[in-house]
């Protein structure tokens, strides 16, 4: 029981401290470059909910699931980033 | 919206009764078709209850959640989906036949022609025919019992059954979409599409998308987690290859459709702005969402035929498939590659060359795997033990007509020339010239090959060949000449032309729709008449193609458990393997219980209830709409709260049955190829002289 | 070395439990594999709101609308809900022999989950209110259509997975924690924690992005 137990406290510190980072920089209107700290913050909290809630490991069987999370994220990233760039590009001809 | 009882329903939307009001050419058309529907549903139970099938009907296929069952009532759906299809296509051909300065249908009608025919076409036959050989083939070909789900396999054929209920019932009651298959918004929006043609076109093609997400997500469990011991991934046949995936493309894919369809709804029914004209609406976002699905639908379609392509390349001419790797390779390059094109469908919506370029140039990339394939096909092909069957006559009209639709692709895949040709005819032609050869043929090559696998008994080689004959004849004599149409300038879509030089053009596909005509009603005569003369054509024994596969390892048809034990992979073509060995049909030692899940009629309710939700949003009628949505919510749960027994077949019935069939599999001398298409073939192939050295050698 | 213990999302059946591992990897396999056909569909709606963020068509814009505040207690009562479900799922592993006493604290644990998730939706529906209150609903333009659709798709999905728990509460009283329902909370597990996962990209991208 520990371990696991062990590993959802640690996420969770980490997912609060991970959250509270861009609320508080945008609360206090930071003159940090938050797009950036709010994207690297927002992937690193998916990467914690992954990792310590979900158990998604390189190791054993949860592999499958993690080749599986990638992929579906490339593939998302091919999607989404194509649109923004398509419709982006087709905003600044109109 | 309405709150009467029955919402936006009138009398006058019923078909029939609009064309005794009003009975022009246009109307009495519809009403003809529209009248098949309440004649069917009236002769179908009497039928069914004077014949006394209705019990086994509901008892053993409607409740049955055997892979093979689900199968063949997708493939069902699939071929009356068909009929209707091919028969609008007809009207299409003939109308443009006549149709200089004008023609005999109403440019409305015409419109619904094309939409209904795309929609159907694509989703209700394209779809059901690969998901349904999927269904069958894949536990087969794996080594297993099941699909990894049973029962969401059911919902989701119920599912794509109450999307081909909808666009059905549309010709009876209201009018479908008239926007085309791609229902391009601002044309489909409110303003300018006020009626219900629409909303059952996003109600179809959403329903049965979900249906198919379901099956994606079904398969590739299946295809991961349920492989035979010892079958590794390089040592999946082809069939499975492609089958993985098609399914992880459907499921990723699918939702950019879903969400189109809900978009898009949201736009018709509460007001939103999507893709609007107003109010920063962008239809070009919709454009964009329904080729990312469009695109990867293609290969959605066709890798299963290259699979099954593969399958009868290697099977009918005696040879291993040549080149495994490199097919397996350029399958897995395909399936991403489908990711990165979707754009090629809209070079002309207005972005810059170098996006065009980007999109084009990942294009003709395709190209190079697809051209990859192809020789390997025909690399297996040579010096092989060739067998002109049916399946083989399929994949030599595909090998030279899929070959010249895909270099018509190469053309319109440079952006330049896109330009030129884009919405015209030409295009029509390309894409039928893809999917029929490639498609069609490779899905009706799969269904002559692994039919006697699921009835027992072979489809008669004689009719199969000129049924074969036939769609290759009346494909190539339809869209050659649309070619040149296009190229000389005739719009897609356009109801009439104003140029006469095109008419001879159109009188010859025209004459080919009838060839095509002739064609589908050849299929259906090959099923009856096989079915007629099933006593001679049985081949119990389970093997009457001398095949390499796993689903070959068992009779004809196969138990509902497929496999009484699970057969130990060792090679990659695993039959052959143990054939060759001498162990196909060795005594086995040990059986055990088989656990198999119970008949129920989950699927059938989510089905009624999604189709009294779908057709309830429709018309606009309230209370039927939370009837059919509280229905489709209560079901799991209540099935979910109900206790799930398995049946559990005794080792000793299982053994009973499978040494039945192994002893008289050794006792029966078997046919060489030479008899293949005789009624001496029970399913046992014995090698003869030539293929023993053929054999030696492959060695 | 031992081998790495067997964590499957969110539990572990324990050893006891034999060829019901098997069982239990495909089941949630095939939950994670629709998951990503989910998580497609939450992609989707993200394009459809990046492409919509200049077209407020004069209309009121993030700066008018979001409310910090509120988006921030909306996401601790998310959070907090993750950690919640976790423990109901561990709950069940730990007490997997003695099944009758594992479902007291397990309850408890997931209807603590069930609460949590109706806060967030409180909120939620408050902010939405508020939003109708100053004219700001998705007739009114492309961005306001594109952010009340995903905003509401993930409300939506929020309030099945509480309708959910809510029968495997139900289930689990009615025929005490079996490994049918086991497996069933595995998914729901997966399920819950993949909300608040599409909901970080939310409040980064959406809440956050627009006000900074």
């Amino acid at each position: 029981m520990g371990s696991e137990l062990k590993s959802y406290l640690t996420g969770f510190a980490l997912a609060v401290l991970l959250t509270a980072i861009p609320f508080v920089l945008v609360a206090t209107r930071s003159d940090l470059p938050l797009g950036w700290i709010l994207s690297l913050c927002a992937i690193a909290q998916a990467i914690v909910h992954l990792r310590y809630f979900l158990h998604l490991r390189w190791r054993g069987q949860k592999r499958e699931d993690l080749q599986l999370v990638l992929f579906t994220v490339l593939v998302l990233f091919f999607l989404i980033g194509g649109t923004i760039w398509v419709l982006g590009d087709l905003a600044t001809r109109m | 919206m309405t709150d009467s009882l029955c919402g936006n329903l009138t009398w006058d939307s019923i078909m029939l009764v609009k064309a005794w009001k009003d009975p022009n050419v246009n109307n009495l058309i519809t009403a003809g078709a529209a009248a098949m529907i309440p004649v069917g549903a009236l002769m179908v139970p009497l039928l069914l209850l004077w014949t006394g099938w209705w019990r086994p009907l509901f008892r053993d296929w409607l409740a049955s959640v055997d892979h093979k069952k689900i199968g063949v009532l997708y493939i069902a759906l699939a071929v009356v989906m068909l009929f209707r299809g091919v028969v609008e296509g007809t009207l299409m051909r003939l109308h443009h036949a006549t149709a200089l300065h004008g023609g005999v249908l109403s440019p409305d009608h015409f419109n619904q022609l094309f939409t209904t025919h795309g929609t159907t076409m694509i989703f209700f036959v394209a779809m059901p025919l690969i998901t349904g050989l999927m269904n069958v083939v894949i536990p087969l070909q794996l080594g297993a019992r099941d699909v990894a789900y049973p029962r969401l396999n059911q919902i989701g054929f119920w599912l794509t059954a109450s999307g081909g209920f909808l666009i059905t019932i549309s010709l009876l009651i209201g009018q479908f979409a008239t926007g085309g298959w791609s229902a391009y918004p601002a044309y489909t929006g409110s303003i300018f599409s006020p009626g219900v043609g629409v909303d059952y076109w996003l109600l179809s093609v959403g329903l049965s998308g979900i249906g198919s997400t379901l099956s994606g997500v079904n398969f590739a469990v299946t295809l991961y987690k349920l492989r035979a011991p010892g079958m590794t991934f390089m040592r999946m046949p082809l069939f499975l290859w492609t089958s993985l995936c098609v399914s992880i493309l459907l499921v990723l894919i699918m939702p950019p459709l879903t969400v189109a369809c809900i978009t898009l709804g949201l736009d018709r029914y509460l007001g939103f702005h999507f893709y609007t004209n107003d109010l920063g609406g962008n239809l070009m976002n919709f454009i964009n969402l329904f080729w990312m699905f469009g695109h990867p639908e293609v290969y959605i379609l066709a890798l299963p035929a290259y699979g099954v392509m593969s399958e009868v390349a290697s099977t009918f001419s005696a040879k291993r498939l040549y080149g495994y790797p490199s097919i397996v390779v350029a399958t897995m390059c395909i399936a991403v590659l489908s990711f990165l094109v979707w754009l090629h469908h809209f070079f002309t919506m207005g972005q810059s060359a170098l996006v065009n370029a980007v999109f084009g140039i990942a294009t003709l990339i395709i190209a190079i795997p697809t051209g990859m394939k192809v020789y390997d096909w025909l690399a297996t092909l040579w010096r092989g033990r060739i067998r002109f069957t049916t399946p083989m006559i399929y994949l030599c009209g595909f090998l030279v007509l899929f070959v010249i639709g895909g270099l018509t692709g190469i053309i319109l895949a440079n952006p330049t020339i896109d330009f030129q040709v884009h919405n015209s005819l030409f295009l029509v032609a390309h894409f039928h010239n893809v999917i029929i050869p490639g498609v069609v043929f490779g899905m009706l090559a799969g269904l002559h090959y692994w039919f006697p696998k699921v009835f027992g008994f072979r489809l008669l080689e004689s009719w199969g060949r000129t049924t074969a004959w036939l769609w290759i004849v009346g494909f190539s004599v339809t869209f050659f000449p649309l070619y040149v149409a296009g190229l000389m300038g005739m719009r897609r879509r356009a109801v009439d032309y104003a140029d006469p030089a095109i008419q001879p053009y159109m009188i010859v596909a025209a004459i080919g729709s009838l060839i095509l005509c002739l064609a589908f009603l050849a299929l259906l005569g090959t099923i009856l008449r096989s079915i007629l003369l099933r006593k001679q054509l049985a081949v119990p024994l389970g093997d009457p193609w001398d095949a390499r596969t796993l689903e070959w390892a068992t009779p004809c048809p196969p138990p509902e458990y497929n496999f009484a034990v699970l057969p130990e992979v060792t090679a990659r073509d695993a039959f052959w393997e143990a054939k060759e060995n001498g162990t196909a049909y060795a005594p086995v030692e040990k059986y055990e219980d088989i656990h198999l899940p119970p008949p129920t009629y989950y699927g059938l309710w989510i089905g009624a209830f999604a189709s009294v939700l779908g057709f309830a949003v429709v018309w606009h009628i309230g209370w039927l709409s939370l009837l059919g949505l509280l229905g489709s919510i209560a079901v799991p749960i209540a099935y979910a709260l109900l206790p799930y027994r398995e049946i559990i077949l005794p080792a000793a019935e299982v053994q009973k049955q499978d040494e039945a069939w192994r002893c008289a599999a050794r006792e029966t001398d078997g046919v060489t190829r030479d008899e293949e298409a005789h009624a001496t073939n029970r399913g046992l192939a014995k090698p003869d002289e030539l293929e023993i050295e053929f054999a030696a050698a492959e060695r | 070395m031992n081998s790495p213990p067997k964590l499957h999302p969110g539990l572990n059946l324990g050893p006891a439990h034999g060829d019901d591992h098997e069982a239990a990897e495909n089941s949630i396999f095939g939950f994670w594999v629709f998951m990503m056909s989910d998580l497609v569909t939450f992609g989707m709606f993200f394009a459809l709101y990046a492409t919509a963020l200049h077209a407020t068509a004069g209309g009121p814009g993030p700066k008018d609308l979001f409310d910090l505040s509120s988006v921030a207690w909306q996401t601790g009562f998310l959070l907090v809900s993750s950690l919640t479900s976790g423990l109901a799922l561990l709950h069940v592993k730990t007490h997997h022999h003695r099944s009758g006493a594992a479902i007291g604290p397990m309850l408890f644990w997931l209807l603590a989950t069930v609460a949590l998730g109706g806060l967030f939706l409180w909120r939620e529906i408050g902010d939405f209110q508020a939003m109708a209150a100053q004219g700001a609903l998705p007739t009114r333009s492309n961005w306001l259509s594109s952010l009340w659709a995903l905003v509401g798709l993930h409300g939506l999905h929020v309030s099945i997975g509480m309708l959910w728990a809510l029968v495997i509460a139900l289930g689990v009283l009615l025929r005490g924690v079996d490994q049918r329902w086991k497996l069933t909370l595995l998914r729901w597990g997966v399920f819950w924690h993949f909300l608040d996962i599409v909901w970080i990209a939310i409040f980064s991208f959406v809440y956050l992005g627009g006000l900074r």
